[in-house]
């Protein structure tokens, strides 16, 4: 079975709610079914709905926040109410196939504690940001400001996002800690692959990350 | 949602069980009764049924009020009735008062029948799993196979939590709140002080001080103060009551002086007037010993393995009598053997007596749970 992913056309970038689903179905195309998923920062917990639906999943959420945790619960999804920037000494090493973190790395501060404890309770990770290297977020710089975007939905002012970092930098970050990058996709704003100069060219980043071997 | 009513007025009912129990202490009763109240109705497919247990102090008396006692509020009034969190206009609720205990069911102050006098200190020591397998006599009699789901906070969430493990097959979903797998050497130490206080009044007798026409007062009242101190959070404490004096000045004499010291007085008055000191023993001495894990080599996981029940587990921000560390701790064990769980750490500062409360985000995750829940 195959999940269709939205797309945008070249004139019309993906509104939020098909950035969504765009985002999802990226993710679950690298989950088989019935994995053993965690998701780390799950807000409501629709991606593990959705992974539930389609994949079949057996999954369980991480989220810090009071009105998210009750959203899961509401949404029947299985949800932990944990700091994780405090770390994931709870979980088992190796209990899960799949941990995924989608849009939310850039909004923690642990970065490398994070990343390290995701390949430690999970086969591989799953991850999703934006690129700040994109190019219209460089022309903002340029132009004398701090990106807005679809990806980059904040003022400097309001964002949540403590981290901002490139493609680049994050797969210099990866080597340093002895990750894999198993997979590399990027999209820009119109939800089309990007093959050229990704850093450049790419809105929205996903990788799929194991340990060295 | 519909609006928030009470159960109104209700009133207990009592049955006997004629079958003998065998305790886990090796003794046996030959036969035993239970006082309850149940709100709402049973449904045709007896799928609605929830059990409310309580903790320490508290009994079958969850929500409503009596008709000759209008003032008398049921314990988890703000939870359970029409419209609440524990609706029951969907669910059939059911409060017991438990096997041991001082509000009506078999305990310490039932007449033995070898005897002819109150048991007294002769009333074996239950623990929460002989709890569990009463409150099973009391599902057959209410023709209740399964539970929707068993829900308590503190001592009733190791009473849930234990219904998961002795009849798996009997509950779908365990609610365990402010609770903890087994206590700590400092929740072991604050028990014996309590026990410490009762043993030792001279009015106790050895347990035997109705035979005397007395009862431990200051024992008991001791016992609850030392309690109450845990059930509340430093910063609360600080707010309420601060450095308050009584009389606006320092009297250097040993009466009241500060206002904490006449609240704690109070509530050890109150309790040691309706409370049973040898049930108030008893039950600390089964706090003590719940420990699920300790057949399985302190594992806890190995201990849960056998649970097939849904999982709501939440703790408070401010418990330190039972952290919420210690939540985490049945929480890791059910992921372990992949069972659901939800677990939800409420910022509140009442401390261990937020689960009593009606703090509104608390209220909410119950609700939200309980609402999921099908019938």
């Amino acid at each position: 079975m195959t999940y269709e992913k939205p797309r945008g056309t070249p004139r019309n970038p993906l509104t939020a709610k098909e950035r969504e689903r765009f985002d999802f179905a990226v993710i679950a195309n690298w989950i088989p079914p019935g994995e053993r998923v965690l998701d780390l920062g799950c807000g409501d917990g629709r991606l593990l709905r959705y992974l539930r639906e389609t994949k079949d999943v057996d999954g369980y959420g991480v989220e810090i926040d009071d009105e998210s945790v009750l959203a899961c619960i509401r949404n029947g999804v299985d949800v932990i109410q944990i700091d994780i920037e405090r770390g994931l000494s709870g979980f088992e090493s190796q209990s899960f196939n799949h941990v995924i973190i989608s849009q939310a790395l850039q909004a923690m501060r642990a970065t490398e504690r994070i990343l390290t404890e995701m390949l430690r309770v999970a086969e591989e990770a799953v991850i999703s940001f934006p690129n700040f290297a994109y190019r219209a977020n460089r022309e903002a710089i340029t132009g004398g400001h701090m990106p807005v975007s679809e990806d980059l939905p904040y003022e400097w002012y309001d964002t949540p996002n403590v981290r901002f970092f490139t493609i680049v930098d994050f797969e210099a970050l990866c080597e340093k800690l002895g990750i894999e990058i198993r997979e590399r996709l990027a999209f820009d704003v119109f939800g089309q692959p990007v093959a050229d100069d990704p850093n450049l060219n790419g809105s929205l980043a996903f990788y799929r990350l194991g340990r060295k071997a | 949602m519909s609006q928030e009513k009470s159960v109104g007025i209700v009133a207990p009912q009592r049955f006997r069980f004629n079958e003998p129990i065998a305790l886990k202490s090796g003794a046996q009763l030959p036969g035993f009764e239970l006082v309850y109240e149940t709100y709402g109705t049973l449904n045709a497919a007896r799928s609605n049924a929830v059990l409310v247990c309580h903790a320490l102090s508290g009994g079958h008396h969850v929500a409503g009020t009596y008709a000759d006692d209008p003032k008398n509020v049921g314990w988890w009034d703000n939870l359970v009735g029409p419209g609440k969190p524990l609706d029951t206009d969907k669910f059939f609720v059911v409060g017991v008062n438990n096997l041991g205990g001082c509000f009506g069911s078999t305990g310490p102050l039932s007449i033995n029948p070898q005897t002819g006098k109150h048991y007294g200190a002769d009333f074996p020591l239950v623990t929460v799993e002989d709890w569990v397998a009463a409150h099973a006599r009391l599902a057959d009699h209410l023709g209740v196979d399964t539970w929707a789901a068993v829900i308590g906070g503190s001592l009733g969430g190791m009473q849930a939590l234990e219904w998961s493990l002795q009849f798996p097959d009997r509950i779908r979903h365990a609610i365990v709140i402010a609770s903890a797998p087994k206590l700590s050497a400092q929740n072991i130490a604050f028990n014996e002080v309590a026990r410490q206080a009762i043993l030792s009044d001279p009015d106790f007798h050895g347990g035997h001080y109705a035979e005397h026409g007395v009862v431990p007062a200051r024992g008991l009242r001791l016992a609850r103060m030392v309690g109450h101190i845990t059930y509340l959070s430093d910063s609360q404490m600080g707010e309420k009551f601060g450095r308050q004096l009584r009389h606006g000045e320092h009297k250097f004499s040993y009466d009241v002086d500060f206002e904490i010291e006449s609240y704690l007085r109070y509530q050890g008055d109150k309790f040691a007037g309706f409370f049973d000191a040898n049930t108030y023993l008893m039950t600390t001495k089964a706090l003590d010993y719940f420990d699920p894990a300790f057949n399985y080599d302190g594992n806890l996981a190995a201990a849960l393995a056998r649970a097939k029940a849904r999982f709501l587990v939440a703790s408070f921000s401010t418990d330190w009598r039972f952290s919420p560390a210690r939540s985490r701790e049945i929480v890791f064990a059910l992921l372990h053997n992949r069972r659901h769980v939800a677990y939800a750490e409420i910022d509140c500062d009442a401390g261990h007596d937020s689960f009593l409360l009606d703090d509104a985000h608390y209220h909410a995750v119950l609700r939200a749970y309980l609402e999921n829940i099908s019938v």
